[in-house]
């Protein structure tokens, strides 16, 4: 029986404790088909496809697979019915080569006849558009090349119904624009893909079909061609938003901040900053573009002092300080904020209340042995009420607070210190639409203060939008710096790829 | 089927009782193996309780035991609040026991309170010194302080065995290889019938209190304790207080050593410590890592050591019943973490069964 259907998931309900996840979710895919499923952080979309990929259980609802239902008990199950996943993380096995990499944990003969895989791993990838080199080691490979063999895999196994978490988080968007051809193709070869993204343009250009998720529950599902992203954006949020970002002008002051040829390894001795140049200015917002680890972290943490630098030079007022302590740091009086990536694992205690939290950056000031949390109370009080925090109280550990709230913890409490400097990594990663504005006016503000913003973005439409200059980062190089009001989305996104001549990844 | 779910926040109350029914449930399944010995468990239990707590006198023992269980418990939470896993208490109790018994055998003719002053001083710099060094192990090198801090143990053990069939040993004590007794000026007076060691144990317990909740060095010995990255990030030098509260941690645990020497045995030899270190650990994980629990936790466990010495004679079982029951009790304390965390509810597979294939 040739079945229209591919996947149909009716009355889905999933709890985590008090938390409905799910709650009576339906979702169609059909052969054929790009599907998209859009919702923001925290809408169920991961729950619904990790139980379409056996990972959980549904507390309740049916799942059918080519008109039949299943009842999946394990991923073993997922398998069993062709269902593959790409996960945004690749699970690959970096000292093998792409062709080790698709065969493990296939069944198949106990010797493995070489020429007739490589001719089959061959036949696939031209099948489908996918350049590849089945004897490459992973460890060579670019993140684009790593993500074809993660879809060959799953192509290998014969999989024709396929999920896809986040699939262009870690590429540039030429490399973005050759995935979505390969998806195009493998559509046209009659499989059914879905994808799992937040980021509306990819939606427009990619699928054939959106199904919106909000706060557990299916809102609609639509025909990409007849909507618009201001529609989907309604859908998503539940209200009308307005999607631009504000850039005010301020006039710039002096230079506050300048990093000198900055060097730096990690832990295996792999060099991760080359040679990085750049200066802040007060009353500018300097954005930091790059496919994900291409030092980001690194260039924040140097200038918080938290990373072992090698050569190079940090000068702040006159004053070198590299090789300095964070503790160092805000003992010579350098008010420096630092938002980092790991809201809960570095910027903040996460089993600690809010006046604890805010302590960390306070206790240097107190001069007794003994902490006076009086004080604190008041501020943190004020900050609840400044941006609008929803916590039970000033005493409530923050991890149990939302994502955006916990982010206006952190923020609140940098920018209250009045830095000079503020220095922000993904300082949206995870939040609501309606949070990710608000932390963009806080960075607006600051900057109307005059204060030198560093900002680490991942999506390049913000970027664009918030910006007055982007720095290009590939591989810990920096590939210039571009005037946010000028420049465009694919100048940015070669420059990220390493060059104006875009590299063969892919 | 049962399920597991995650509690999203559990009240004080609920977690107080689930801890609580961990030792109900420790005391049932104790019960089940001193049946299997043919005795009935609820005499036993009745006279272990009797053994403990039944006379002032008994009363009185349970307490001396209970003292250096509060000392040290107090010792090791301060490590453990770092997550510094410090099973050196044994070690730390006796090298602080060694570090009090120089002055008392070397000024026996000292004032009391100026040689028990000097005790107290010189024991807790002794387990100190003796924390300080799988500390500076793992500042320096990155060891594991747990297998470290255990390996001290049995350093300190063989050391102390070394001077008292060597050099320490008691010429006037016809062979017997023992160190010699203290001066009464070197024995801690009693308080109550209860030697003074109970007012220490009340101190510290205030003092660490106070000091881990309301002091900077105590903030930060929780940031650190909850995240490395974070306490870098806030400019914590983590290596000043990582040495620094495994100096306090052991020096807490030598006060213990130096009661321990000073009143109960009134000599050092290597059995004072008398798995002390080891059943602290198991006290202070009882009690969350709150100073104000450790006491009831240790008092509990003091009577548990007691009550087992007891029913060794009034059952003719062996102490080994008891801590059988000591083991169970941490046992189900440890499981009972699961159930804090999440609970388990019944439920029917209720997955619709509808025939759907006619939508399709």
């Amino acid at each position: 029986m040739n079945q229209k259907v591919f996947v149909k998931m009716k009355d889905i309900c999933k709890s985590f404790g008090s938390v409905k996840a799910n709650n009576l979710v339906n979702f169609e895919v059909n052969k054929g088909e790009v599907h998209a499923l859009l919702g923001e952080n925290g809408a169920g979309k991961s729950t619904l496809m990790n139980m379409l990929s056996g990972f959980y259980k549904p507390d309740s609802g049916s799942v059918f697979i080519r008109g039949k239902e299943i009842k999946f008990n394990s991923p073993k199950d997922a398998i069993n019915e062709k269902i593959g996943m790409i996960h945004q993380h690749y699970k690959l096995v970096d000292v093998q080569t792409a062709k080790e990499n698709i065969i493990l944990g296939q069944k198949g003969n106990l010797f493995v006849n070489n020429k007739k895989l490589s001719k089959k791993i061959y036949d696939i990838a031209n099948e489908y558009g996918l350049p590849i080199n089945p004897d490459k080691k992973i460890y060579d490979m670019s993140i684009g090349e790593k993500q074809s063999v993660e879809i060959l895999k799953v192509l290998y196994e014969g999989n024709d119904i396929l999920i896809m978490d986040e699939p262009t988080a870690v590429l540039t968007p030429q490399e973005t624009k050759k995935l979505f051809q390969i998806i195009k193709n493998m559509a046209s070869k009659g499989c059914a893909i879905i994808i799992i993204t937040h980021k509306l343009n990819e939606v427009m250009e990619v699928s054939d079909r959106v199904t919106i998720l909000r706060k557990g529950k299916t809102i609609t599902t639509v025909i990409t061609k007849e909507t618009t992203p201001e529609l989907l954006t309604n859908l998503m949020v539940g209200k009308s938003v307005n999607l631009s970002i504000k850039r005010p002008e301020v006039i710039k002051s002096e230079e506050i901040l300048k990093v000198e040829n900055l060097f730096a390894k990690n832990k295996n001795g792999v060099k991760v900053l080359n040679n990085i140049s750049f200066s802040l200015y007060g009353g500018e917002i300097l954005g930091v573009a790059g496919v994900a680890n291409s030092g980001q972290k690194e260039i924040c943490e140097s200038i918080a002092g938290l990373y072992p630098i090698e050569s190079g030079k940090i000068i702040y007022e006159n004053d070198d300080i590299v090789g300095k302590t964070p503790g160092e740091i805000i003992n010579k009086g350098i008010s420096m904020s630092f938002i980092p990536e790991d809201r809960l694992g570095m910027g903040l205690v996460a089993s600690m209340d809010m006046i604890d939290n805010y302590l960390l950056k306070e206790f240097h000031n107190q001069k007794s042995i003994f902490l006076d949390r009086n004080p604190i109370l008041k501020i943190c009080n004020k900050m609840i009420e400044d941006l609008q925090i929803v916590t039970p109280g000033v005493n409530h550990p923050v991890k149990q607070l939302s994502g955006g709230n916990i982010q206006k913890v952190l923020i609140g409490r940098e920018i209250n210190t009045n830095p000079k400097i503020l220095i922000t990594a993904y300082a949206v990663r995870g939040l609501d639409i309606g949070s990710c504005h608000t932390i963009y006016d806080l960075i607006n503000e600051q900057k109307g203060k005059g204060v030198a913003i560093m900002f680490i973005g991942e999506d390049l439409d913000i970027l664009l939008q918030l910006c007055d200059k982007i720095l290009v980062l590939s591989e810990g190089t920096v590939m210039g710096i571009v005037d946010a009001r000028t420049t465009t989305k694919e100048t940015i996104g070669h420059m990220m790829a390493g060059g104006l001549n875009s590299k063969e990844a892919y | 089927m049962f399920q597991m779910i995650k509690r999203a926040k559990i009240s004080k109350k609920e977690s107080a009782l689930i801890r609580l029914s961990a030792i109900v449930l420790a005391f049932l399944f104790s019960g089940l193996f001193i049946l299997l010995l043919g005795h009935n468990p609820i005499n036993v239990y009745i006279s272990m309780f009797d053994g403990a707590f039944g006379s002032l006198y008994r009363l009185k023992e349970t307490i001396t035991i209970t003292i250096p269980l509060v000392i040290t418990s107090i010792g090791i939470m301060i490590a453990f609040k770092m997550k510094f896993w410090n099973i050196g208490g044994e070690g730390q109790i006796l090298m602080g026991a060694f570090g009090a018994t120089i002055f008392a055998l070397n000024m026996p003719e000292l004032p009391k309170f100026i040689l028990l002053s000097l005790m107290l001083v010189s024991g807790f710099i002794s387990g100190g010194l003796w924390a300080l060094i799988p500390a500076i192990f793992k500042v320096k090198f990155g060891t594991n302080e747990t297998i470290i801090t255990l390996m001290l143990n049995y350093i300190a053990i063989k050391w102390i065995t070394y001077l008292q069939y060597g050099p320490m040993r008691d010429p006037s004590a016809l062979g017997f290889p023992k160190i010699a007794n203290f001066s009464d000026n070197a024995i801690l007076p009693s308080l109550f019938g209860i030697h003074i060691g109970w007012i220490f144990a009340v101190i510290i317990v205030i003092t660490v209190s106070i000091f881990m909740k309301k002091s900077k060095w105590g903030y930060k010995i929780s940031v650190i304790g909850e995240s490395f990255d974070t306490a870098r990030y806030a400019g914590i030098n983590i290596n000043r207080v990582v040495l620094f509260s495994m100096f306090l941690s052991g020096g807490i645990c030598g006060i213990a050593g130096m009661i321990e020497a000073s009143a109960v045995n009134q000599t050092l030899n290597y059995s004072i410590s008398a798995g002390y270190g080891f059943t602290a650990i198991i006290t202070t994980w009882l009690s969350g890592l709150m100073p104000s629990i450790i006491i009831p936790v240790s008092l509990l466990f003091g009577g548990l050591v007691k009550g087992g010495n007891f029913i060794q004679t009034a059952f003719l079982i062996p102490k080994a019943a008891a801590q059988i029951l000591q083991s169970m009790i941490l046992f189900f304390a440890i499981g009972s973490e699961f159930f804090v965390n999440y609970k388990l509810k019944y439920k029917k597979r209720n997955y619709t069964t509808t025939n759907e294939k006619e939508s399709v």
